[in-house]
């Protein structure tokens, strides 16, 4: 049952992320981007981390993504179905490489022998809180400093001179 | 674990292929090349929580926290940068950016 969930949601996951990269509307590609988060997030409940995927919903669909769409829609872009897409000379190069990259990590991948996991211990949310705090109390200082700049330097670059 | 891990490793490394391919493709356009790199930090972020599946550990899913905290930071400063873009050359297409004057 959740293996079947896992693979509809990855089939999911992957094509709303084709038709995101392949929209010509910067606002339409991020509908099916936030389409293709939500299927992400349920992965991640599936591999046993709720809390990372309740996250993902609040910080990378709901906060994130809006601030691209406001970007997008405070920016008077005119009219980008005329603009036009990417033609042949810009898709071959790029399904080349991409290509080549996902044939080298899957037959990397597929080397290793999969060893049988034992029973293994579940991650709680506590757990992870206690991991979070005590073990990168200092990562998540610097990370605080780190959000602190990128609001500092978004408003020095934001203001209208 | 109920998938092997080299099947969450392999829907990872689709998803960062198509990020990828999204960057390369769109060079012309500096939002979409924004949305290619969110794609790919997703991917990372999947491969870390597998990770954290896989072995019973909770430090993947901090660092999946971290690549989300590290994300929100970058995209803010990134569109910060392209409303200014916009505001002095009123386009987003980089190859209009390519002078450091003017």
């Amino acid at each position: 049952m959740e293996q079947t969930l896992f693979y509809i949601l990855a089939v999911v996951a992957v094509i709303a992320t084709g038709f995101a990269i392949t929209e010509k509307h910067a606002v339409h590609a991020i509908v099916y981007l936030v389409t293709s988060f939500f299927a992400l997030a349920a992965v991640f409940y599936l591999l046993g981390a709720p809390l990372v995927a309740v996250f993902e919903v609040i910080i990378y669909a709901g906060a994130i993504m809006v601030l691209f769409l406001f970007v997008i829609m405070m920016l008077d872009l005119g009219h980008p179905e005329k603009a036009g897409r990417p033609g042949s000379r810009d898709w071959w190069p790029a399904l080349l490489l991409g290509g080549i990259t996902l044939a080298a990590v899957i037959s990397l991948f597929s080397n290793q022998q999969p060893t049988a996991p034992g029973k293994l211990p579940f991650v709680s949310i506590h757990d992870f809180g206690r991991t979070l705090f005590q073990n990168y109390g200092i990562a998540v200082e610097v990370i605080s400093m780190q959000l602190l700049f990128a609001l500092v330097g978004a408003l020095y670059l934001g203001r209208r001179r | 674990m109920i998938v092997p891990l080299l099947h969450v490793l392999i829907l990872a490394g689709i998803l960062f292929v198509l990020g990828l391919v999204c960057v390369l493709v769109w060079r012309s356009n500096i939002i979409m090349m924004l949305i290619g790199i969110e794609v790919m930090l997703n991917a990372a972020m999947l491969a870390f929580v597998g990770g954290a599946n896989r072995w019973g550990m909770a430090d993947g899913q901090v660092f999946a926290l971290m690549i989300m905290a590290m994300t929100s930071a970058e995209v803010s400063l990134a569109l910060a940068l392209v409303v200014y873009l916009h505001r002095r050359k009123r386009t987003v297409n980089t190859d209009e950016f390519s002078e450091m004057k003017g």
